[in-house]
């Protein structure tokens, strides 16, 4: 995933707004919420990337439970960095699964004690058990069920049986593929492969951050029949050698236009048409067509790269905080923030309670790929599609049972990032 | 008595920014250039002392030559970049100051012209950034301009995303510290000087080559140090205007810091800090500035 800056501008000059909201209502009364807070609200400090925050569910979080939340904005590898290099910078974190394998052994988190989380059975099995209605979904990567339990609290081992320590509480995850410009394309895409079509020489883009491009440029090597990957989501050196080598052959074409590492670039590039093909993100294909243009966040016949990011607690934290990491944890659950982040077309942890929090028409058109009854509206109220659109890739269901791997942190990881940096050179 | 302490007083009036120095730029150099030879893992650097980490930044670079390895290439193209964005801005700048210091006569205009030069700073980088993609790209003014006045018929790519770009934003951003070190040695020339010089006789040429070239080599070298510097270490705007397909040292280390691998991130540091050293060594050969200021 890596969102860096969803939202842009509008976001972030509401993130100040609420700031300074919050510590308006920190400072008046806090009657009427539960004893436990009302001697001295508790402030979380909330790590993570600016898509998973919001200063409605913050607002919201402390209308209902009374605790301040306290976002610290940062990149997704910065999450990863702190939580190594300064675990006692935050109180709450939202990282991505994919860097657990970097985290669960530096020790500076601890496992989630599944029975405090109340609707621990609900968490949806995409998640839990890798599975969508009942099926197994592709687990190539590191797929969020693979790492989802620690053998004993503070472990430093993923746990291959279900435990009651959890290594990260699910809060958004989605399945990313491909955006196009149809007006611009005027023919069907279907595949991975055509990111590199000499068709599209000098308009095509693929994302900078190694770790997420190297996956995207998998599925495009695989799908045009170049590579045969053991696990994409951790390639042996030479299938780094291979990726790498079709890449650099691309862009020596001078198939790339550009290569973007944030939000706002890869709408940019899209939205001015530098692009027609490209890796993009479900928020910035929103945001292109928010601009009146075309744009589709195409589905592709070899599935979707697929990401997830969930709740992690630092291992000092304890006492009053850490319960109240607990009940914010649980009020995230409980359907409000779900519906929200469903409204945006990322996917929630606990379908039920969140579908208790949207109307039908709104779950029809997000979670059931059906034609919209009537115009659909974003959570801050903006017009995102007019009445009678489809969501792009259907339903819930054909979307994530359509997931070919997940965002990871591989072995070789030292070395993808050295070849990458010379496909960058190239 | 009164000799002691006039021998210590520069020492401690110098104490101050020699702490802050110290602190916050030779403490982090020192330790950058200690972990450079730390060993790490995916969440760990460890006490070591290894050359591995410089060995990688080198890998086969002399085993494939003539052909150029990843960080010759990479340096190669930025110091291009350097050469470059030097030329230009040194000309720009040079030009620039001459006409503000030996044109304008009244002292007020000098000062708003010169205020003027720093209007690129007046926003930020990234939104400076950006404005470019409007004005340059496919769709963009220029070439909707030419397209409209009939000299191409299809859009020029190379105005955006390419090495004129970088060349150009870099020149944008940067021509100004060419200007301010340049202007400052400048005003200090004694006018009768250049009076001299046309009553023996010189042409407007001989006296700019003869008399205020030699007498603003400071500001040309600070100036100069200063463009480098930070051509040789930026990765931003050769990223956003190159369309990150150009590479450069910085995002070379940022990739490397992202990716969690501190130790060759910090070698790769000390190898671009030492390369600016000595092209810095290199231009201080010609002008000594302590001598000059």
């Amino acid at each position: 995933m890596s969102k860096t800056t969803t939202g842009g501008m509008s976001r972030r000059t509401l993130l100040k707004g609420s700031a300074i909201t919050a510590g308006f209502i920190g400072t008046t009364a806090v009657t009427g919420f539960p004893a436990v807070h009302a001697d001295e609200p508790i402030t979380l400090r909330y790590l993570s990337t600016a898509t998973n925050q919001s200063p409605a569910i913050a607002a919201k979080a402390k209308e209902v439970t009374g605790i301040n939340v306290e976002y610290v904005t940062v990149t997704t590898d910065d999450v990863t960095k702190r939580i190594i290099t300064q675990p006692d910078s935050f109180d709450l974190v939202d990282s991505e699964y994919a860097s657990l394998p970097n985290l669960i052994p530096s020790g500076n988190l601890m496992g989630i004690d599944a029975k405090k989380v109340k609707l621990v059975d609900k968490l949806v099995t995409a998640m839990t058990q890798g599975k969508v209605d009942g099926k197994a979904i592709g687990d190539q990567g590191t797929a969020p069920h693979k790492v989802f339990y620690l053998e004993k609290q503070r472990g430093k081992t993923f746990a291959k049986e279900q435990t009651e320590w959890i290594t990260l509480i699910p809060t958004t995850y989605n399945a990313d593929t491909l955006g196009i410009r149809p007006d611009l394309i005027k023919r069907p895409i279907e595949s991975w492969a055509e990111l590199l079509n000499p068709e599209f020489k000098g308009k095509a883009a693929i994302l900078n951050i190694p770790s997420i491009g190297i996956m995207d440029a998998a599925m495009v090597n695989e799908a045009m029949g170049l590579v045969k990957y053991g696990d994409k989501g951790n390639m042996t050196k030479e299938e780094i050698d291979k990726t790498i080598a079709t890449l650099i052959e691309a862009k020596k074409a001078g198939q790339f236009r550009a290569f973007w590492t944030d939000f706002n670039e890869s709408v940019n590039l899209m939205a001015s048409g530098e692009t027609v093909i490209q890796s993009m993100w479900s928020p910035a294909v929103t945001a292109v067509r928010l601009k009146g243009i075309p744009c589709t966040f195409q589905p592709l016949k070899e599935g979707y790269r697929a990401w997830a990011s969930g709740f992690g607690l630092p291992k000092t934290l304890k006492g009053k905080k850490l319960d109240a990491a607990y009940e914010f944890i649980n009020w995230f659950l409980s359907g409000w923030a779900g519906a929200y982040l469903n409204r945006q077309g990322y996917y929630a942890a606990v379908l039920e309670t969140a579908k208790e929090n949207m109307e039908p028409y709104e779950w029809a058109f997000w979670m059931e790929g059906k034609p919209a009854e009537k115009d659909i509206h974003g959570p801050d109220g903006g017009l995102l599609e007019k009445a009678g659109s489809t969501r792009d890739g259907g339903s819930y269901n054909t979307r994530m049972g359509a997931v070919a791997c997940w965002n990871s942190t591989m072995t070789e990881n030292a070395y993808m990032v050295q070849k990458w940096n010379e496909f960058i050179a190239a | 008595m009164l000799d002691v302490k006039s021998r210590w007083t520069p020492y401690w009036q110098a104490a101050p920014l020699a702490a802050v120095f110290f602190v916050f730029f030779l403490l982090p150099l020192l330790v950058t250039f200690v972990v450079s030879f730390w060993t790490y893992t995916g969440y760990s650097i460890d006490p070591a002392f290894v050359t591995d980490n410089y060995a990688t930044a080198f890998d086969k670079c002399f085993a494939s030559l003539p052909d150029l390895c990843t960080t010759f290439r990479t340096y190669l193209s930025t110091l291009k970049f350097c050469l470059l964005v030097w030329m230009i801005t040194l000309t720009l700048g040079f030009t620039v100051a001459y006409y503000l210091v030996f044109e304008i006569k009244s002292p007020t205009t000098r000062i708003v012209l010169a205020l003027l030069t720093t209007i690129p700073f007046w926003t930020s980088n990234v939104i400076r950034m950006i404005s470019w993609i409007p004005l340059l790209g496919r769709n963009g003014l220029v070439n909707q301009a030419l397209m409209g006045s009939g000299l191409i018929h299809e859009p020029i790519d190379w105005l955006l995303y390419s090495s004129f770009s970088v060349t150009l934003s870099l020149v944008h951003i940067n021509t100004v510290f060419m200007i301010v070190p340049i202007l400052n040695s400048m005003s200090r020339i004694d006018k009768s000087l250049i009076e001299a010089a046309y009553d023996t006789g010189a042409t407007g040429w001989q006296t700019i080559w003869n008399v205020i070239i030699p007498l603003s080599k400071t500001g040309i070298a600070i100036g100069s140090i200063f463009v480098i510097t930070v051509v040789m270490g930026d990765f931003i705007s050769i990223g956003l205007m190159g369309g990150q397909q150009i590479a450069s040292a910085g995002k070379v280390i940022e990739s490397q810091i992202n990716a969690l691998q501190f130790p060759i991130a910090a070698a790769n540091a000390i190898v671009l800090l030492a390369i600016v050293l000595v092209i810095i060594w290199m231009l201080l050969r010609f002008v000594d500035i302590r001598k000059e200021l």
